[in-house]
């Protein structure tokens, strides 16, 4: 999979994502995911004789965060443009974007690359567009089915420089960028329902060339999981092509998912000319300092700040630390666990196994309330219930509900340091396992945690262990 | 009697004079379905508005709940719009009753109303002649009589031309003073609804109504309606400018009679008249002709078959069918633009055609500003360089017939107010006069119509 060290990748990406917006960009008609095929339609978005676009003001809010969050200038004055194609999805004939003059430029995002550590790309520009129906080839046979319904949803276009330098690296972006915009509260980035979806321009080069290879756009990658592969596949064709003493022809290429294959794009789904022009039905997107900078005050403390805080704050590691930060949703509930008073450390253990591992089990809800979890580790911590006994009260907060004490004692599970009781489940297992105690006894220290375990086992669990495992020695020494 | 019923009377009686109009085929409407349409419209119509009863006739490129909405053109035949453009629906709140779907240019691409998918608009009184275009239906219906006032459209003077030719009252507003929502788009930066009527008053009480912010348009000005002027005594304390530019030698002889007898009439009001000059005049057209063809061939990019209007069949995939319909959907006239449309738009030409046409634009532009900054207040010109041509005379020379509109295309570019009245004969046909005003100063143009109506003879050989 590696490429060969004689090459060079450099790979661009084009990502459209869906601004999370109650209505359409230039109508009132719903973004809701889902609904009958041209139901969420009007004049507008069916691009009737005679109908107007007026943008819409949140969607210009959340392209403005979504700009601020990847640093971007935002330029008080932005132009529409149409960009003239043809095609059935695409109701008026042309697709309102920007051009000449985006909303945003020279921004830069940091992510940590698999390859090369922390790597910093260009973005290029950031610019509101409207997105086209949807072509259903497979509906009817011998017909194309148009479904409008996403036909005028709010997208944003982030283009980056040729900066990425492999395809392992295109995901690690990718992961990156859906990470910023899902914390700028600007997009669900859900690759599936079609609110993040990429384009990447690749080449290769012998390392130490400056200029850029001869590029191929790859489109057509919807899933996370494909970016690396349909880049991976196309990297190792450049290459044969050009090892086998061929050139790359500049074209655009489609992704095939089931075959791990790609394939040039047939000329007649090229459109050659765009033919932008601003649009004459819209004035100039004016975006004021003002509400730049108040936009710029609002937004949350993005990814890469939260993590290195964490670092600093609650002493964890970078990388308990970028577990922690990956969602916005965990980090805010991990520091209310440290807020409720659970120690720093012990809440980010319990937030990274038992929490991420039941929300990974349940839509990604945190299902434990974050107080009642500090209480738990509080509990833990203080010898009333110990590690093993909290994870099945845990399981049950989080199926069931409840104060962790009262479910902990429903389950009977509350530890037992009654020094007594502990002695007596001592020398019951003692008792049980002579020939184990002559060995211990002739130098077979290990069997202590045989014992313990033992213990616990007679026990069911309630023994406090640091107790038990006094009495075993104890016992055992004298 | 009631009120209702004597809407629905006078809903008759219009139905009856729009009848005796059918030799014009001013009216792409049938008449049965329009008698039976006015007469339940006044049965409904809200009593007390300003229009209350008035029949408006409505150019077919203007979206109406009522009646096909065509553009005069074979790819829109049968198309019914689900909504009222928002000038209609003022119109319909304010009392108006909606008088039929008048004839026009393919897409309002035309100066003569030839060009109509559905034949040609008569002249109202010399039936070898053309009424103007493109609101040719509309100015002819209004100048026959037929209604007191009727909507068209401009994208470079096919409301104040046919006025002109009519003889009667034609006014464009600013850009961005009435709402362009329901308007189907030729050129959407110069395109605004005008009106006509038969005098300055009927004219400017419609457009009174249809004027105004509109959510629905974001280049329609938040402003709140035109407010109508009083008649003035005098023109005293008025100085209008006169563009040598706009009295070219090969004026016709008759049309510069008539307007220096317009002029000697304003002085004789009390107007401060003075030589001005408009020195891009000369790039008016060629401009035109890049910008409005340009947003054409954007804008009828949507006619391809697919979601409405006739498709014309047997197309072997996508491309062929986008082919046979706009290929047999549109006139020749409608095709020639949206190819010089695609041309200037096209990457290698958009800086040598279509961004300067915009710096042209906006040297025009300028150009009143500076004649409007030296304490001008109006412009005053001849509309058209000739009066009503014959019919067929131009179709065969498209750039004879671009010429006819070469004294109004400059305020649709440079987005201001602007206005034909009638001011004499010449060999029995109509003249017009043309102001032109600032941005969103109507009134101040709209009261000095007034002065030279009452005092020109509109109706006299100059």
């Amino acid at each position: 999979m590696a490429p060969a060290p004689s090459w060079e990748t450099v790979i661009g990406l084009e990502t459209h994502v869906q601004l999370r917006t109650v209505s359409k960009m230039f109508c009132g008609c719903s973004t809701a995911f889902g609904a009958p095929p041209n139901t969420q339609v009007c004049p507008v978005c069916l691009g009737l004789p005679g109908a107007l676009p007026v943008p819409n003001e949140a969607a210009v809010r959340l392209a403005v965060r979504a700009a601020l969050a990847l640093g971007c200038e935002v330029h008080e004055r932005s132009v529409f443009a149409r960009k003239n194609y043809f095609y059935p999805d695409l109701p008026k004939g042309y697709q309102i974007s920007q051009f000449e003059q985006p909303l945003a430029t020279a921004g830069s995002l940091s992510f940590l690359s698999p390859d090369r550590g922390v790597v910093t790309v260009t973005i290029g520009r950031l610019h509101v567009e409207e997105d086209a129906g949807k072509s259903l080839h497979d509906r009817f046979p011998k017909a194309t089915a148009v479904d409008l319904n996403r036909s005028g949803v709010p997208l944003v276009e982030i283009v980056t420089g040729a900066d990425v330098r492999s395809p392992v690296e295109a995901r690690a972006y990718l992961l990156t960028l859906k990470q910023v915009l899902e914390y700028a509260g600007v997009s669900d980035c859900d690759m599936e329902k079609g609110s993040l979806r990429v384009d990447a321009n690749l080449s290769v080069r012998r390392p130490g060339e400056t200029a850029l290879g001869v590029k191929t756009e790859v489109k057509n990658i919807n899933s996370f999981a494909f970016v690396e592969k349909a880049l991976s596949v196309e990297r190792d064709r450049h290459i044969a092509v050009l090892e086998g003493g061929g050139a790359v022809v500049q074209e655009t290429m489609l992704f095939d998912s089931k075959t791990n294959t790609v394939r040039p794009q047939r000329a007649k789904e090229e459109s050659h000319d765009y033919r932008y022009f601003p649009d004459p039905d819209l004035p100039p997107l004016v975006v004021r300092p003002e509400f730049i900078a108040e936009q710029r005050s609002t937004l949350p403390e993005l990814p890469a700040a939260k993590r290195e805080r964490f670092v600093a704050q609650y002493a964890l590691s970078q990388q308990d630390a970028a577990v922690l930060t990956a969602a916005r949703g965990v980090a805010d509930y991990y520091e209310s666990v440290v807020h409720a008073g659970a120690e720093p450390k012990l809440a980010a253990n319990w937030v990274m196994t038992e929490v991420l591992a039941d929300a990974k089990d349940h839509q990604d809800q945190l299902r434990v309330p974050a107080g009642r979890l500090a209480e738990l580790i509080a509990m833990v911590k203080g010898g009333t219930v110990n590690n093993q006994a909290a994870k099945k009260v845990f399981v049950e907060l989080a199926t069931r509900g409840g104060e962790p004490r009262t479910v902990a004692e429903a389950l009977g599970l509350i530890q037992v340091g009654d020094t007594g009781v502990i002695g007596q489940w001592v020398a019951e297992v003692l008792q049980a396992h002579p020939a184990e105690v002559t060995r211990y006894k002739n130098g077979e220290a290990k069997l202590l945690n045989f014992f313990l375990g033992q213990v616990m086992k007679a026990s069911r669990g309630k023994a406090d262990p640091k107790l038990a495992q006094r009495a075993l020695e104890d016992r055992l020494t004298a | 009697m009631t009120e209702a019923t004597d809407a629905v009377q006078s809903a008759r009686a219009a139905a009856d004079r729009i009848a005796k109009a059918k030799r014009l085929n001013a009216l792409l409407t049938p008449i049965k379905e329009l008698r039976k349409s006015l007469v339940q419209q006044a049965q409904t119509v809200h009593p007390g508005g300003v229009l209350y009863g008035m029949p408006v006739a409505i150019k077919d490129n203007i979206c109406t709940l009522e009646f096909e909405t065509s553009c005069g053109s074979k790819i829109l035949e049968g198309y019914r719009s689900p909504f009222d453009a928002t000038a209609v629906a003022k119109l319909k709140a304010a009392g108006a009753l909606v008088a039929g779907k008048t004839n026009c240019d393919e897409f309002a691409m035309g100066s003569s109303t030839e060009h109509s998918a559905y034949g040609r608009t008569l002249h109202p009184t010399e039936k070898t002649r053309v009424p103007g275009g493109s609101s040719g239906g509309s100015a002819a219906l209004v100048a026959a009589g037929a209604v007191p006032a009727a909507l068209g459209s401009e994208t470079g003077g096919s409301v104040r031309q046919p006025a002109s030719f009519c003889g009667i009252v034609g006014i464009k507003p600013t850009y961005g003073r009435v709402s362009r929502y329901g308007l189907v788009a030729f050129g959407s930066s110069l395109d605004q609804i005008g009106v006509f009527g038969r005098s300055v008053h009927d004219a400017a009480r419609v457009l009174s109504v249809i004027s105004g912010r509109d959510p629905k348009d974001a280049t329609c000005e938040g402003r709140d309606p035109l407010r109508l002027p009083t008649v003035p005594e005098n023109l005293d304390g008025f100085v209008i400018g006169i563009p040598k530019e706009y009295f070219p030698p090969d004026l016709d002889p008759g049309v510069r009679r008539a307007c220096e007898r317009a002029i000697r009439v304003l002085k004789e009001l009390g107007a401060a008249v003075r030589e001005v000059s408009l020195p891009h005049t000369p790039y008016a057209v060629p401009t035109y002709y890049i910008i409005a063809p340009a947003e054409a061939s954007s804008n009828l990019a949507r006619y391809d078959g697919v979601r409405y209007g006739p498709r014309f069949d047997g197309a072997a995939d996508v491309a062929a069918l986008y082919r046979s319909t706009r290929g047999r959907g549109f006139g020749a006239e409608v095709r020639r633009r949206i190819l010089i449309g695609t041309y200037v738009l096209s990457s290698g030409y958009y800086d040598a055609y279509y961004r300067k046409a915009q710096q042209v634009r906006a040297l025009l532009a300028q150009d009143f500003r500076n004649v409007f900054d030296r304490g001008v207040d109006l412009v005053f010109t001849p509309t058209t360089p000739t009066p009503a041509f014959k019919a067929g005379e131009k179709l065969a020379d498209p750039v004879a017939m671009y010429l006819s509109d070469i004294f109004v295309c400059t305020a649709n570019l440079a987005g201001l107010p602007a206005m034909s009245l009638p001011i004499g004969h010449v060999k029995g046909l109509p003249v017009g006069g043309q102001f032109i005003g600032q941005a969103f100063l109507e009134d101040e143009m709209l009261e000095a119509a007034y002065a030279l109506e009452r005092a020109v003879p509109a109706v006299e050989e100059a």
